[in-house]
């Protein structure tokens, strides 16, 4: 639109006062990794997609309760609803041939009820995937916290003391990566999913979400405190924190204005990479019934329960799978862009803008 | 031609294909004849050919005095023998003993407390030894060596026992397996008379075995038997080979018949789905593992006429354990009785034509059943119509255990975990917190029995050893199968009332003399232990068997339900 455009050339200072006037101090890193980040296409796009995941989840409670009029928790194997003027029941047993079996629902397309239809304990799939989603981003968001956190705290510890804290994180670290990621957690949730875990004031009950969050997010914790560890090292022999040692900066100080502020893009870059990860192993763990525990739902234990019935409704499987496919691709595909934002390298093309 | 000749041709013709009919037709249809020379044809006709199985996964070891699942009992059938056995029969018939390597039933003496049976002559077991009245002693006394899950519940009544039970090592059994060589008998001698001794002589953990076979479990490496077919080879991850006993010669139709393949295998390692896609396929003849649930209208519909379905004396139940909270509580445990819409677990298991609901603890048709139901809508018509969920809050606010923790333990299979999921569902809505836990198959029947796993709530099932009463309602709720601290205590619910349980015993004890007095008592004792709600009853199934289109002669036996080696494959 042409009065927009001229409004906005006008506001430009550089366009506004091309010769005489003084030119804005270039922007800073954030704001010009951020003017890149905004301009990328795919991670706009991708990120608009995951908005709108989290949004559509966030109002499962709404949904379930003023749309769908059905709580996605309990069994309605008796149940009927109307469709079209017909009713029939969400459980229906054969009438062909011998009458054995029933088969749920499927799938209605109608946001009133049973849009994907029904798993084999006649509860209506796309509300118990509006909880899982909120329940399976919960935890992926929530334990890459805690693990991002814990990675800083190791992997800054490790790189900037050196010495013994760092022999010692980096051999502990090892241990853990010495496992196969997957096994680890899948162990780690046989062992503690049935128990109730107190360490000091924090008690997690059996059952809880909190025990999947906190599986997960250690598990990973080497994966991002090791380059986290690495790249201090290589600013701790940086020119200009040897400076600021010669020039008898405390250590605190050095940490706070001159690693922190460094680290910081890196986490930064892994925040999404992490969420897209968590999920998926969140996921997998929920679907061999040691994540999430029943009645919760989370993706992973929708795609379990269609497990029963891929042959006659497969949408039960397949719609939280495809949910889950989508929010990781969305996540992988804004944090290539936040990736390539923050990368130094590309710093070149970030001063020809 | 001339028109002679034309009409030569003719008649010639006529009766050359009239010859070609006649010698090419068919056996003649099952009906028609004398019974001996049809069983004869059919058995020339269809006798031979490979029968495909297939299953999940192997039942364990294959030793037959140690094995206690159906899956081997149904194939033991071809392979051992006991003294007697149960008929090779359909229908009621299936239930009847009869004597197999006993020449007859045995002469009873002593008040029943003395059984003398007489040895049949010239049966070889399938390495070619001849049977004796030596692998008889032998084979009572291995019960006890190898330690048989069955030892103290069905062989605890003859004499010498309670020292082999005490030390199994050195079981001799003296005085209570007496062989007599030179008459060819050996006499059995009871502690006290057993109405229900000869169903237990019957069962596969009373077969006879070479005398020198190992007194340890055999795990992989199959005994000799005396049956129709042997073991040939048994790789647990892989597969079962069964093959024609060289040395059998068929001595009672009705205990151990000829077979009709010459080879049985049954493959291990394929899912339940896979199984009904192999048996759809014509690629196996029938699947042991029940259709997964999304299958059961394609094959109902598609594939009906390989479809068998048949009732079994069998539950499905939630044993509710009364020693600890919540369900110490009678009033919590009538009021999860009374919540349960049994119609809906129906649903779950494969609809009207799979199950039915129920709510007493003996199954319809069993000895001693009488209909009863207090768990219900209208409970005067003794039949289970509707849940009572009005009744069962009520109850539920009597007992006081509302907010109470509770944990459903179901297997890991589709359908227990689909039921456990409904419990835990009517649980949440009768006030408990209730979790489920669904643990693996192979573990789960021994984990509820343990009372140090502490299990409130699970889902199992029970499936009658032989046809009497007591072996549902004493063996699962006597005291005397209730062991705290074993994996080995029946009696899940941990159910042990005195006044209940003397009944039961007394009841054992007419069975001897009065079995139709002894069934109107434990119609009285089904009635009391169903009152005081230890189990939730849930449903009776039905049995479905899925075959191959080229499997033929198949028939159900009520006790080893579907005869492998009576059907044929071609």
């Amino acid at each position: 639109m042409a009065a927009s455009e001229t409004s906005i050339a006008g506001n430009d200072p550089r366009q506004a006062d091309p010769v005489g006037a003084k030119r804005r101090p270039a922007a800073g890193p954030w704001a010009t990794a951020f003017r890149k980040l905004v301009h990328d296409k795919a991670a706009m796009a991708a990120l608009l997609v995951f908005i709108l995941i989290v949004i559509g989840c966030s109002f499962a409670s709404y949904y379930a309760s003023h749309v769908a009029h059905t709580f996605p928790f309990s069994s309605n194997l008796q149940g009927k609803i109307v469709i079209d003027g017909v009713e029939q029941q969400i459980i229906a047993p054969s009438t062909e041939g011998l009458g054995l079996g029933s088969t749920p629902i499927g799938p209605t397309w109608k946001l009133q009820g049973y849009f994907l239809g029904a798993d084999d304990q006649g509860r209506d799939v796309f509300a118990r995937m509006l909880y899982g989603g909120l329940n399976s981003l919960w935890i992926a968001s929530a334990s890459t916290v805690i693990c991002l956190l814990f990675a800083a705290v190791l992997g800054v510890t490790a790189g900037f003391f050196g010495g013994v804290a760092d022999a010692a994180i980096s051999r502990i670290m090892d241990v853990i990566w010495a496992f196969p990621i997957f096994l680890l957690a899948i162990s780690l949730s046989i062992v503690l999913i049935n128990s109730s875990i107190n360490i000091g004031p924090i008690v997690i009950r059996a059952g809880s979400l909190w025990l999947p969050i906190f599986i997960i997010g250690i598990v990973y914790v080497p994966y991002v405190a090791r380059p986290i560890r690495g790249q201090v090292l290589s600013l701790k022999n940086s020119e200009f924190v040897l400076a600021a040692v010669g020039l008898g900066v405390p250590s605190h100080r050095i940490l706070w204005k001159d690693i922190l502020p460094n680290v910081a893009t890196t986490l930064i870059v892994f925040v999404p990479l992490m969420m897209a990860l968590n999920m998926v192993t969140e996921s997998a763990l929920s679907f061999l019934s040691i994540g999430v525990q029943p009645p919760d739902a989370s993706w992973g234990t929708i795609i379990q329960d269609g497990q029963n019935l891929l042959y006659s409704r497969p949408m039960v499987a397949l719609a939280p799978g495809i949910a889950i496919a989508v929010t990781v691709l969305t996540l992988n595909v804004f944090g290539d862009g936040v990736r390539d934002a923050l990368d130094p390298r590309s710093k070149l093309r970030i001063g020809g803008d | 031609m001339k028109r002679a000749q034309w009409l030569g041709v003719a008649v010639v013709a006529i009766i050359v294909v009239a010859a070609g009919a006649y010698f090419m037709r068919k056996p003649p249809e099952p009906g028609g004849g004398t019974p001996a020379p049809q069983e004869a044809a059919k058995a020339v006709e269809h006798r031979g050919g490979t029968m495909r199985l297939v299953a999940v996964g192997a039942g364990g070891t294959i030793d037959p005095q140690i094995n206690y699942t159906l899956q081997y009992w149904q194939l033991y059938q071809g392979l051992y023998d006991g003294l007697l056995n149960f008929k090779k029969g359909v229908g009621e018939e299936g239930f009847k003993v009869v004597p197999d390597l006993a020449e007859d039933m045995p002469q009873v003496a002593d008040d029943g407390k003395t059984l003398i049976f007489k040895i049949r002559k010239g049966i070889k077991f399938s390495n070619g030894q001849d049977l004796t009245t030596k692998d008889v002693v032998a084979s009572f006394q291995r019960i006890f060596k190898v330690s048989s899950p069955t030892a103290g519940g069905f062989y605890s009544g003859i004499v010498g026992a309670d020292k082999c039970l005490a030390e199994p090592a050195s079981c001799t059994l003296e005085g209570g397996v007496v062989a007599d060589e030179a008459a060819n008998t050996v006499t059995l001698h009871l502690t006290q008379p057993d109405a229900e001794i000869y169903y237990k002589l019957a069962v596969p953990h009373a077969v006879i075995l070479p005398a020198d076979s190992p007194a340890k479990d055999v795990g992989t490496t199959a005994l000799p038997g005396t049956g129709a077919y042997m073991v040939e080879s048994y790789d647990p991850n892989k597969q079962l080979k069964i093959v024609r006993n060289p040395h059998f010669k068929e001595w009672s139709k009705d205990a151990q018949p000829d077979g009709y393949p010459d080879v049985v295998v049954m493959d291990f390692g394929l899912t339940d789905e896979a199984e009904v896609t192999a048996v759809a396929n014509d690629q196996a003849d029938w699947a042991f593992d029940p259709p997964p649930a999304d299958r059961l209208a394609e094959i109902g519909t598609k594939y009906k006429d390989q479809v068998h379905v048949t009732p079994l004396t069998a539950m499905w139940y939630a044993p509710m354990n009364v020693n600890i909270p919540p369900f110490n509580n009678e009033k919590a445990r009538q009021a999860v009785s009374y919540a349960i819409d049994r119609a809906a677990l129906v649903k779950l298991f494969g609809g009207d034509v799979l199950a039915s609901p129920v709510c007493q603890i003996l199954p319809p048709g069993f000895p001693g059943h009488v209909d009863y139901c207090p768990f219900t809508k209208n409970p005067e018509a003794n039949k289970w119509s509707a849940p009572d969920m009005d009744k069962a809050k009520a109850l539920m606010q009597e007992s006081g255990q509302i907010g109470q923790p509770v944990t459903v333990i179901s297997e890991d299979s589709a359908v227990s975990k689909s039921v456990g999921t409904y419990l835990q569902s009517v649980l949440n809505e009768l006030g408990f917190k209730a979790e489920l836990k669904p643990i693996s198959s192979n573990i789960q029947f021994t984990y509820i029995q343990n009372t140090n796993n502490k299990v409130q709530i699970s889902v199992t099932q029970w499936y009658q050893d032989y046809p009497a009463a007591s072996d549902f309602l004493n063996i699962l709720f006597g005291c005397d199968s209730f062991h705290e601290g074993s994996d080995s205590s029946v009696n899940i619910a941990g159910f042990c009332d005195k006044e209940i349980d003397a009944k039961m015993k007394e009841a054992m004890k007419v069975a001897v003399t009065d079995p139709k007095k002894a069934d109107e008592m434990w119609a009285g004792i089904d009635r009391a232990v169903t009152d005081k709600a230890a189990a939730a009853i849930l449903f009776t199934p039905k049995h479905v068997d899925f075959v191959s289109k080229r499997l033929g002669n198949f028939q159900f036996n009520p006790q080893f339900y579907f005869m492998v080696y009576q059907a044929w494959v071609q």
